[in-house]
């Protein structure tokens, strides 16, 4: 049955702040392979939307399903709640997310860092977790820095190392909540890369970007978020052409 | 003026001062160890969702914030066996007095350093912390608790030297420790110069002790790999000189 579910499923999600709905009744899927860039005004809701993707926040209405089993919520006596820390934390291991300022843990070493899902989830031992690390390292282009603190790497190498943490637990699907907009422009690049990449290499991405270069090159597909809801959702070629809409013009000409 | 070193020096290598300050120190230890763990969770509680909880935890510690610590003290040594009976037993000594009224104390104070550290910690930790599927304990323990005590060791380590000090206050409750030692010797012989220096000596030497040992903590938590391997080499030369 679930052969033909997409990877990733949102239908219908609302989610409200203070009574406000910031994210409208969205319906979202995204299969294997496929990279989405998700364009949009600042406060336009593509921050929350990727957040209620992530389950690391409750969503106000619709059902969210991965792999076609039923994530966030749980049916009980009959109706469906929201789903306890505790529940949540196994659906979210099979997500990569990755934060705009990098949230890297500072008391940890790069490793430490990148072995510390593997530990609490009792993946491997501590000598095939460091193996592990140190192969990831490799993919992010950060070999022999396994020893180092976040507080010695600059913010392009902890964006990287951020990457490489996320994608530890071997995660189906890697969500980016705006991963470049925290850095130096010089520093854009590496990160990029290294996003680019993991793309050739098939995984699946939701990418919340202001990086209309990214979305222009990489993504299969690029969605444009207006006032918490989805205005435009086309291939590249087609969303970056001057035959799109009036109001994705007018967005694209404000951030070119 | 007259300063009678002999005596000095005699009450300060003497029995009694040693376990009047191995009486203080101990005590300070366990009251300061306990009001940690304790105030952790009282911290935990001031955060709480439930409103009994956090009702009852902020109510806790604005009741031991003003209460002064003499007062707790002979409350609990001369007031508490009045109400109940099974303290005038054998049992309750004035150690266990003292931990008591010290550690109740001491707890609404640390409680309040814990609950600042844990906010100092910024909101993407944890949420990293979520998004790596880490329950909320395993958060607590990897990410925040770690953080937090880096936070809470400088005002930590001025609460103990601060308990440090307390102790002498157990000795109205006649808890044999360093001044009531001292006062001790002082009312029979009317030396008073000699005998308060000898423990004023000793609360000098154990502060500084522990100065060195809180120096030694906040370079443990300086969270770069020049000292996790200097740290680290220390304590392999150590292992390797025991072995030796």
């Amino acid at each position: 049955m679930h052969e033909t579910a997409p990877l990733l499923q949102a239908t219908n999600v609302t989610k409200k702040y203070h009574g406000e709905a910031v994210v409208k009744n969205i319906s979202f899927e995204t299969n294997t392979g496929q990279v989405t860039a998700i364009l949009g005004p600042s406060g336009s809701g593509k921050s929350t939307f990727l957040r209620a993707l992530a389950l690391l926040e409750p969503i106000d209405g619709g059902e969210i399903r991965f792999e076609g089993q039923l994530v966030g919520q749980i049916q009980k006596r009959g109706r469906r709640v929201n789903a306890s820390e505790r529940q949540l934390a196994s659906h979210r291991a099979a997500i990569g997310m990755v934060f705009q300022s990098f949230n890297l843990f500072p008391h940890m070493s790069v490793e430490q860092n990148i072995t510390l899902a593997l530990k609490v989830h009792r993946r491997g031992t501590t000598s095939e977790n460091r193996h592990t690390a140190d192969s990831i390292l490799q993919k992010v282009g950060l070999s022999g820095f396994s020893t180092k603190f976040p507080s010695e790497l600059s913010g392009g190498q902890q964006q990287r190392v951020a990457i490489a943490r996320a994608l530890a637990l071997g995660p189906k699907i890697m969500l980016f909540d705006e991963p470049t907009s925290a850095l130096d422009p010089e520093l854009v690049r590496e990160v990029l890369k290294v996003m680019e990449s993991l793309a050739e290499q098939g995984m699946t991405m939701i990418v919340v970007t202001h990086e209309v270069g990214f979305a222009k090159n990489v993504a299969s597909r690029a969605i444009l978020f207006d006032r918490g809801e989805i205005v435009e959702d086309l291939p590249p070629e087609q969303f970056f052409s001057p035959g799109n809409s009036e109001r994705t013009r007018t967005f694209l000409e404000h951030v070119l | 003026m007259s300063f009678d070193p002999s005596l000095y020096f005699e009450a300060l290598f003497s029995k009694s001062y040693l376990k009047g300050a191995v009486t203080a120190i101990t005590l300070a230890v366990l009251v300061q160890v306990a009001a940690v763990i304790l105030g952790f969770f009282l911290a935990l509680g001031r955060e709480s969702k439930n409103t009994l909880v956090r009702g009852l935890s902020a109510a806790y510690v604005w009741l031991f914030r003003a209460v002064p610590a003499l007062l707790i003290l002979i409350l609990i040594w001369n007031a508490l066996p009045q109400l109940l009976p099974v303290m005038k037993e054998a049992w309750f000594s004035p150690y266990i007095a003292a931990f008591l009224g010290l550690t109740l104390l001491e707890t609404a104070l640390m409680a309040e350093i814990i609950r600042s550290a844990l906010a100092s910690i910024p909101s993407g930790q944890l949420l990293a912390a979520r998004a790596l599927g880490l329950k909320p304990w395993s958060a607590i323990w990897h990410v925040q608790i770690p953080q937090m005590i880096r936070v809470a060791i400088p005002p930590t380590g001025n609460q103990f030297i601060n308990m440090v000090k307390m102790t002498s206050l157990a000795s109205v409750i006649s808890l044999q420790e360093l001044l009531y030692t001292a006062a001790q010797d002082v009312s029979r012989t009317f030396s008073y110069a000699e005998y308060y220096s000898a423990a004023a000596t000793y609360y000098l030497v154990l502060v500084s002790l522990f100065m060195v040992a809180q120096s030694w903590a906040e370079r443990k938590y300086s969270w770069d790999s020049s000292t996790s391997k200097r740290l680290s080499r220390v304590s392999r030369g150590r292992k390797e000189t025991q072995n030796a």
